[in-house]
């Protein structure tokens, strides 16, 4: 049946036949048809977020726990603009996004009017693709097409643009699904030549490596037990990026922990050495490889990846191999079939005088609380929770990544490739809608978690019980870290001055507050935090100069990695302080 | 510390693309954000219904660049397929110039002679000016205008490229 709708109805009854459960938004001029539209549906729950950078990153936490898209409202101008962030966050990490945005009404577009801004244009180089509907009668087959797009192939952020005039005007709506472009088919399968190929280098290897990425948990949780599957069979050890974490559980006697800047010893000393590396869903990030003419430069290497863009772009590799992980690790198992596990008895020593550093193991200093301690016990007494972790970004982040231990996909969220400070408060508000009964927690840093402190109004106002833990070290650490190891330690701009008293501005957001002050009082606020049935900010004050490593600085080697207890010079030459 | 240049071979990609608003500055967008050289960059449409546009940009790079702008052009949702006919082999290349010449006497002679070597068309003739018409291989307009530079070149307009593998079968 056909019936003729505005164009504001054609659009949420198209978000409504793509499952949609919640669109997070903030409205405004250009998109009040919509909202209008939106207004006594119960079919789709509007979430209003108290910033728009806040309702990009919620959905991308919602979608990231959950592995469906993430939806997105907001308004022209201003509205688009201040999403930007997120959108890009999303770009950068593969998170599956359809951002609907409100535009000035076609005849005024191009004429500076009031809150227009070239969102097309804008946001060109940071969605996956992007779209500015005309008429009311293409937008059914947009929205279709859009959430293809965002959820097939490698996930990304997909814009739709609606002028105010669109959304009034009316335009048939057919019961029957659109007519679906052919245009997008990304390669799913891989080409039984490759598999052949890939499974005979690994049966010859006497020192492989599998190094997993973001690609494995976007690929679905089936190929996390997929991955463990052909670990059990080729018997290689495991390293992930920041990004892959907990596609393969932390507890194994074959995982590696963390690489790159700040991994492992063993993980990134493994892939220096490795005579082979299958890389599944990763791309070779230059926090991973290091210096790139250094970088694991006695292996062969093969790239199982669904975007052919990732492959070769930075690293050369010996075989690459376009497609889902899930479903490539799928033939690999096949293709590997009953031949027995290559014996790696020697490589495994190797191994494991490497795992002998300790190379997490942190030096104590002072009666102050050390971070890593913080985040230790966080774990230990959340462990059997199985709780949503997300970040903010900066050195808390990378001690959650290195002490938190993960154990399935989609438990970890984190900015990875945008290193968005202000990700984690409203990626956790987004976790927790889309996962109710989890216990969600933003691991934060005092000054990251005051760039998107405003959505503690979020999380009041629909009775989220998220915990955001301050890891408050009263230094934007992670630059401060970086201003010790290269400009002899000269603090410009790094000091966290002026704190809020995050005790009394949780009570002030109807949040319960607690303080850390000292090691004894750890473990009780934390179990005082779980028991809350609230929302809970616990401000942990912990020791102000600690550093996080290991690290590999910028411009170095996997081998040159700076570990716990080494001299530092406090100097680097031009060529590294201009690398990222 | 100094910054480093990259240089490289010279390609000619051709590229098969819903002919959509915003794609053309998407892809030069795309050339622009990576970093990429666009030396040519033509595009029109080529079907009856005016839904499909095929550009072809003319890009300098090593190796290793050439294959990610191709990788990084194909994963773009409107783009249908790109060509590299370098790669490909055998190919032809054509470019269509308009060249303005003013002169009197000798210099005016000796350009209309030289226009009929090049088979350079006049397209627009006052008594004291021609324009050219010229259609050809890069080089060859290239040196065209090089000899009408010393006989009184006013102004040129160039294409930029087009091109096609040669033989039977489509690319
Ligand atoms: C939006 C944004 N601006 C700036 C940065 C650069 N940056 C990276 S880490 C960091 C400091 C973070 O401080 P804090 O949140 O206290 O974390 P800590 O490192 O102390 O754990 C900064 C400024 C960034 N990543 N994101
Ligand atoms: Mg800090």
């Amino acid at each position: 049946m056909n019936t003729e709708r505005s164009g504001a109805d054609i659009l949420v009854e198209s978000l409504v036949r793509q499952g949609v459960e919640f669109v997070f938004g903030y409205p405004g001029g250009a998109v009040l048809p919509i909202y209008d539209a939106l207004f006594g549906d119960a079919r789709i729950r509007h979430i209003l977020v108290r910033h728009e950078a806040g309702a990009a990153h919620a959905a991308e936490g919602y979608a990231r726990s959950t592995g469906k898209p993430g939806v997105v409202l907001v308004t022209s101008g201003p509205g688009a603009t201040n999403a930007v962030t997120g959108i890009a966050d999303a770009f950068m990490d593969s998170i599956p996004l359809v951002i609907i945005t409100g535009q000035v009404a076609t005849g005024l577009i191009g004429s500076d009017a009031f809150q227009e801004a070239d969102t097309i244009g804008i946001t060109r180089h940071c969605t996956k693709h992007n779209y500015l509907v005309r008429d009311p009668g293409e937008l059914a087959a947009t929205i279709d097409e859009a959430f293809q797009i965002a959820t097939q192939g490698r996930p990304g952020p997909v814009l739709i643009d609606i002028p105010k005039d669109v959304q009034v005007a009316t335009a048939m709506l057919s019961d029957a699904a659109p007519q679906r472009r052919l245009r997008y088919q990304p390669q799913i399968e891989a080409g039984a030549d490759e598999i052949a190929r890939a499974v005979a280098l690994i049966a010859k290897a006497k020192a492989p490596v599998l190094y997993t990425g973001g690609g494995v948990i976007n690929s679905g949780p089936g190929a996390s037990s997929l991955l463990r599957r052909l670990q059990a069979l080729i018997g290689a050890p495991v390293t992930s990026t920041l990004m892959g974490l907990g596609a393969f559980p932390a507890d194994h006697p074959e995982w590696l922990g963390m690489l790159g800047m700040h991994g492992t010893f063993e993980a990134n000393m493994a892939m220096n050495r490795a005579d082979l590396i299958v890389c599944i869903g990763a791309r070779f990030d230059d926090r991973v490889t290091g210096r790139l003419d250094a970088f694991a430069p006695h292996s062969t290497k093969i790239h199982i990846d669904i975007d052919r863009a990732s492959i070769n772009k930075t690293v050369p590799v010996d075989l690459p191999i376009v497609g889902d992980c899930a479903r490539v690790l799928g033939q690999l198992i096949d293709a590997w079939g009953e031949r027995p596990a290559p014996d790696l008895t020697e490589w495994k020593a190797r191994i494991q005088g490497w795992r002998a550093r300790d190379s997490l193991a942190y030096p104590k200093t002072g009666a102050e609380i050390m971070p890593q301690l913080a985040i230790e016990r966080l774990f230990a007494l959340t462990r059997d929770r199985d709780p949503i972790i997300s970040t903010e970004v900066g050195q808390h982040q990378m001690w959650a990544a290195q002490h938190f231990q993960f154990f399935a996909p989609n438990k970890w969220l984190t900015s990875g490739g945008l290193g968005t400070m202000g990700y984690g408060l409203p990626a956790a508000i987004g976790a927790q809608l889309g996962n109710p009964e989890s216990l969600v927690i933003d691991i934060a840093g005092e000054a990251s978690i005051q760039m998107n402190i405003q959505e503690l109004g979020t999380a009041s106002q629909y009775r989220l019980p998220v915990k955001v833990f301050i890891v408050n070290n009263e230094y934007m650490g992670m630059v401060r870290q970086w201003q010790e190891l290269t400009y002899e330690s000269r603090y410009s701009n790094s000091y966290s001055d002026s704190l809020p008293d995050f005790v009394k501005l949780a009570e002030a957001y109807g949040w319960k507050g607690i303080r850390i002050e000292r090691e004894d009082q750890l473990d009780a606020a934390i179990e005082a935090m779980i028991a809350h049935d609230g929302p809970v900010i616990v401000d942990c004050l912990v020791a102000k100069q600690a550093n996080c490593y290991p690290m590999i600085p910028s411009g170095a080697a996997h081998t040159e990695m700076i570990l716990y207890g080494d001299a530092v010079a406090g100097t680097m030459d031009d060529e590294a302080k201009a690398l990222v | 510390m100094k910054i480093q240049q990259q240089e490289g071979e010279r390609h000619v990609l051709t590229i098969t693309v819903d002919n959509e608003a915003g794609i053309l500055a998407k892809i030069a967008g795309l050339f622009t954000a990576r970093g990429y050289n666009i030396d040519s960059l033509t595009v029109a449409d080529i079907t009856e219904n005016h839904q499909v546009s095929r550009i072809t940009i003319v890009t300098h790079g090593p190796p290793a660049v050439i294959d990610q702008i191709r990788a990084q052009l194909d994963r773009l949702v409107p783009v249908h397929k790109v060509i590299d006919l370098t790669e490909l082999g055998p190919h032809v290349e054509r470019e269509l110039a308009l060249v303005k010449v003013s002169g009197k006497g000798e210099h005016r002679v000796e350009a209309l002679r030289l226009a009929d070597v090049f088979r350079a068309r006049p397209v627009d003739t006052t008594t004291e000016s021609f324009i050219f018409e010229l259609t050809g291989a890069p080089d060859k307009i290239d040196s065209f205008i090089a000899l009408m530079r010393e006989l009184g070149l006013v102004e040129v307009g160039r294409t930029g490229i087009v091109g096609m593998t040669r033989g039977a079968s489509g690319a």
